[in-house]
């Protein structure tokens, strides 16, 4: 092909006379991408939100976000002639009555999970290989926000359809308000437009779920598409891969099309769970009402782990002055999140402080090669996940067989204890994984080859790695430690003076210590003696 | 690009001719993309790889075809309705929509993997900051601005702008206010409070058939039973503070924590709304006349106060005086000396004022 079709050809110039698109283009359509699974996770997210839009504008043309009572008569005969809200009875519309409902409910519920998943999973990525590191500390924020933000828009997403459980989650959230001190009663008042439930809620919540919430997210996630265009993906290390270079596929159309397969990928897969797994059957809980609940009422599964903080806190209430302070209701509701929140979105500046590393990182970390920040990220993630597995310990409870108030137990000392046992683990993988490193580059790898020695040894012999393993490796970057010692006249650098520098300085030496530094593989002439695997020929047991 | 003068004696003349730059000037991205030395960067793909792939890729197209068609057909052919009917739509629908998905999504990968080249191409990366002169330009540019704009010398107006901007910004809030009544004592009270139309005592009726209770009926040690007001059946709002479980005890099982003036022939009834955030708490375990709440397993004794046992709850479910009116029916003898359900700030310590009320 010569020359672009005339369709093209045609709507391009007319474009490009207009807006000067084709410099743009010329800069960017060979765009280099690189390559590696774990990058795709936060494509998932970013899918799931597509769909989660296309999804989601179907169902508001029949659902009616009115908390009006009537009368049910639609297809579903088991609730017929039952009195609900009218948010309820069209939700069942959409559910029984029109074709293609259930499906694209269920596909939009689940698509709600996996974005909350997908986001999850591409931050612990970028955590873990500190993909955050400057200059990307702001899309990081940025990727905080959007996690926070899908954690309210789920909550005002499954209280929508004012089913049995969906009426639990509200209750628990007005429970929840009620304790904020000095305005929690107010602010009650004002989101339920007066006593609970009330008449408002349902709308409320229906505008900022299709409307306030998705537009922010949809303006953020912008935001975190053109930063990363703007500053280029991070890559893994690799041959020929270097802080100042990207090495990979050009956007067109490589990279386009592998894009558009992951997208249909994604939806194809959430249209199989929306399809055979079936999620949330707002028929069989029924309408709500405040006098009635099912037991093993579960949130979805990212508020779990705020369910799991409720439920392992013991009882603190403080009485003075005639208010109440109730700590068994706020420090649940508030602690986790924020440590996890807030600590996430220190984390960059955290870490340059200890270090003092000030430079740009584009080659990312394996997260083997900085143990304490893999560490401190499954501790994290411990104490995220006990907070979560808490949430459900009636179900726990019930399946398996242990006594439900064991399991609160085991959550208030875990809660502590986890996270310290999965720091140390952690710390320890990382560092047998660092000498298994070295030693590859060092000693090479088994050859499979056992070679018998004039006296009788048999050794192993080992050859040098495939070249791109050992190029991996030896991407292995020093974590700057900072200049905190005693100068030759006994006098510490200025910042390092004081407690918190001192305290600084000590940590920075923690943080960055290389325990295991890479020595590079060179294969001497005799060396193989020290490989040898099996039976020693100096041990001559004879029987 | 720009072009910078010398700064003018004068100092009030623009100290810098600004330039317009080129149309094509570096937004991003302007490297040159190439290929690692000693190798092609675009390595083609295996001819005959390419022409089996093809095949693939052209099958896998088709099944797409079809059951995107299968997908339209289903949404004629499966009506819906019953139970049986609106699944087998879902099937159908949803099956044909996930095969016509997956199996393009296969093809596009099957193509960019074996019929599209391999790439290995390289791009250069610059620090993202600008450089120096950029830098420069756009502070003095700033300054030459801040001060063409009188802003800085003007303090009158620097400080009624700001003035004018403070009630504007405020008035978004204070729009909000009509979101919902004050909250006034409105958590304090519930229906059980206020006599019925014609001055009697409100009587306990069943949550969902509406019945009266007659206290000699209600005999069943051990039972459970869900209660509402009478004539707010259906009053969500009445309901999220007013409505009871009512249990039997024979006399010998009610130990001190239980307000006995406050039962009628061992029968207690306890507010349901749980006093950590709401939830009703409805189960409950005869053998040790236990209360649970599903919600986060706070545990009340019913048979002492129903003070709490266990969980997050740090209050005990409050009791309702009961007594029978000349019928023979529950009602409530007056409303919860304190206030139901979840704590909240204003609510204070209402168990410790009845107690010095009492006393």
């Amino acid at each position: 092909m010569n020359a672009p079709p005339k369709a093209i050809a045609g709507v391009s110039t007319f474009v490009d006379d207009r807006i000067g698109a084709g410099n743009f283009l010329k800069r960017n359509m060979r765009k280099i991408f690189p390559d590696h699974w774990s990058f795709l996770l936060g494509e998932i997210a970013l899918y799931s939100f597509i769909i989660l839009l296309l999804t989601g504008t179907f169902l508001t043309f029949w659902f009616k976000p009115s908390m009006g009572e009537v009368t049910y008569t639609g297809n579903y005969a088991p609730l017929y002639g039952v009195k609900m809200s009218e948010a309820y009875a069209s939700a069942l519309h959409i559910s029984f009555d029109v074709r293609g409902g259930l499906l694209i409910r269920q596909i939009h519920h689940w698509a709600a999970l996996l974005f909350v998943g997908g986001m999850m999973v591409h931050m612990l990525r970028i955590f873990f290989t500190g993909a955050y590191r400057k200059p990307r500390e702001l899309n990081w924020i940025i990727g905080i926000l959007l996690l926070s933000l899908a954690l309210f828009e789920g909550l005002t997403g499954y209280s929508l359809p004012d089913d049995l459980l969906s009426g639990a989650g509200l209750r628990i959230t007005q429970g929840v308000l009620l304790a904020i001190p000095i305005v929690g009663t107010y602010l009650q008042f004002f989101l339920f437009g007066g006593e609970y439930p009330g008449h408002d809620v349902i709308s409320r919540f229906y505008t900022i779920h299709i409307l306030l919430i998705p537009g922010i997210l949809l303006a953020l996630i912008s935001a975190h598409m053109i930063l990363m265009w703007v500053q280029k993906h991070t890559q893994m290390p690799g041959k020929n891969r270097t802080e100042k270079n990207v090495v990979g596929a050009p956007f067109y159309p490589a990279f386009m099309i592998k894009s558009g397969a992951f997208f249909l990928f994604t939806f194809g897969v959430i249209a199989l769970l929306g399809t055979f797994a079936q999620i949330n059957p707002i028929w069989l809980f029924g309408p709500y009402t405040p006098a009635d609940i099912s037991a093993g009422s579960q949130p979805d599964f990212y508020m779990g782990f705020l369910e799991g903080a409720l439920r392992i806190m013991p009882a603190w209430e403080i009485n003075f002055l005639g208010h109440t302070l109730t700590l068994s209701v706020l420090i649940p509701a508030l602690v986790p999140l924020g440590i996890i929140m807030t600590g996430l979105a220190l984390y960059p500046f955290l870490e340059q402080w200890i270090t003092g590393d000030r430079r740009e990182h584009h080659v990312a970390d394996r997260p083997r090669n900085n143990p304490h920040r893999t560490s401190i990220g499954m501790a994290g993630i411990t104490f995220y996940g006990i907070l979560w597995l808490l949430g459900a310990n009636d179900e726990i409870s019930a399946n398996f067989y242990i006594d439900l108030y064991t399991t609160t137990w085991f959550g208030r000392i875990a809660i502590f204890v986890g996270p310290a046992i999965a720091y140390w683990i952690t710390y320890r993988i990382c560092i047998g994984l660092q000498r298994k490193d070295a030693e590859v580059l060092s000693h090479g790898v088994e050859s499979g080859v056992i070679k018998r020695l004039p006296n009788g040894q048999y050794i192993e012999i080992h050859t040098p790695p495939a070249e791109d393993i050992a190029e991996h490796i030896r991407g292995k970057k020093e974590i700057p430690v900072l200049e905190g010692s005693e100068d030759g006249e006994g006098i510490p650098p200025k910042g390092a003076r004081g407690p918190l520098g001192r305290l600084r300085t000590k940590m920075s030496r923690a943080y960055g210590t290389d325990h295991v530094p890479l020595t590079d593989g060179h294969h001497e002439v005799g060396h193989e003696e020290e490989h040898a695997g099996v039976g020693a020929g100096d041990r001559k047991e004879l029987h | 690009m720009t072009e910078q003068n010398e700064y003018p004696e004068s100092g009030r003349v623009p100290t810098r001719v600004l330039g317009t730059p080129p149309a094509d000037a570096p937004i991003v991205d302007t490297d040159p993309i190439r290929a690692p030395e000693g190798d092609p960067g675009v390595i083609p793909p295996d001819p005959v790889k390419a022409r089996k792939a093809e095949r693939l890729v052209a099958l896998l197209f088709l099944i797409t075809f079809l059951s995107g068609a299968g997908f339209i057909a289903s949404y004629v052919i499966f009506q819906v309705g019953t139970i049986d009917k609106t699944a087998a739509s879902n099937y159908a629908l949803g099956g044909t929509l996930a095969l016509a998905l997956l199996s393009l999504a296969a093809g596009l990968v099957v193509w960019v993997r074996q019929i599209m080249p391999k790439y290995n191409l390289i791009q250069e990366r610059h620090e993202m900051r600008s450089d120096d002169e950029a830098r420069g330009y756009v502070k003095e540019t700033f300054l030459q601005g801040a001060e063409e704009s009188g802003f800085l010398k003007h303090g009158l107006l620097r400080r009624t702008l700001l003035l004018a901007a403070a009630p504007l910004g405020l008035a978004p809030l204070v729009l909000l206010k009509d979101l919902g009544p004050l909250p006034g004592t409105a958590l304090r009270h519930t229906v059980w409070g206020e006599p019925t139309k014609d001055g009697k005592p409100r009587r306990l009726v069943v949550e969902g058939t509406g019945q009266p209770i007659r206290a000699a009926d209600f005999n069943s040690p051990g039972g459970i039973l869900s209660v509402v007001p009478e004539g707010y059946e259906e009053d969500l709002n009445v309901l999220a503070k007013a409505t009871l479980i009512l249990i039997k005890f024979r006399p010998e099982e009610l130990k001190s924590g239980t307000n006995l003036n406050w039962t009628h022939d061992g029968i207690v009834a306890y507010s349901k709304i749980c006093t950590h955030v709401g939830c009703p708490a409805a189960l409950y375990e005869q053998t040790t006349h236990h209360i649970l709440c599903p919600c986060h397993q706070s545990t009340f004794d019913a048979a002492d106060g129903a003070k709490v046992v266990f969980g997050p709850a740090a209050r005990p479910l409050p009791q309702l005086p009961i007594g029978i009116d000349e019928e023979g029916y529950l009602v409530a003898k007056s409303d919860f000396k304190v206030p139901v359900g979840p704590s909240f700030w204003e609510r204070g310590d209402a168990e410790a004022e009845v107690r010095e009320k009492a006393s």
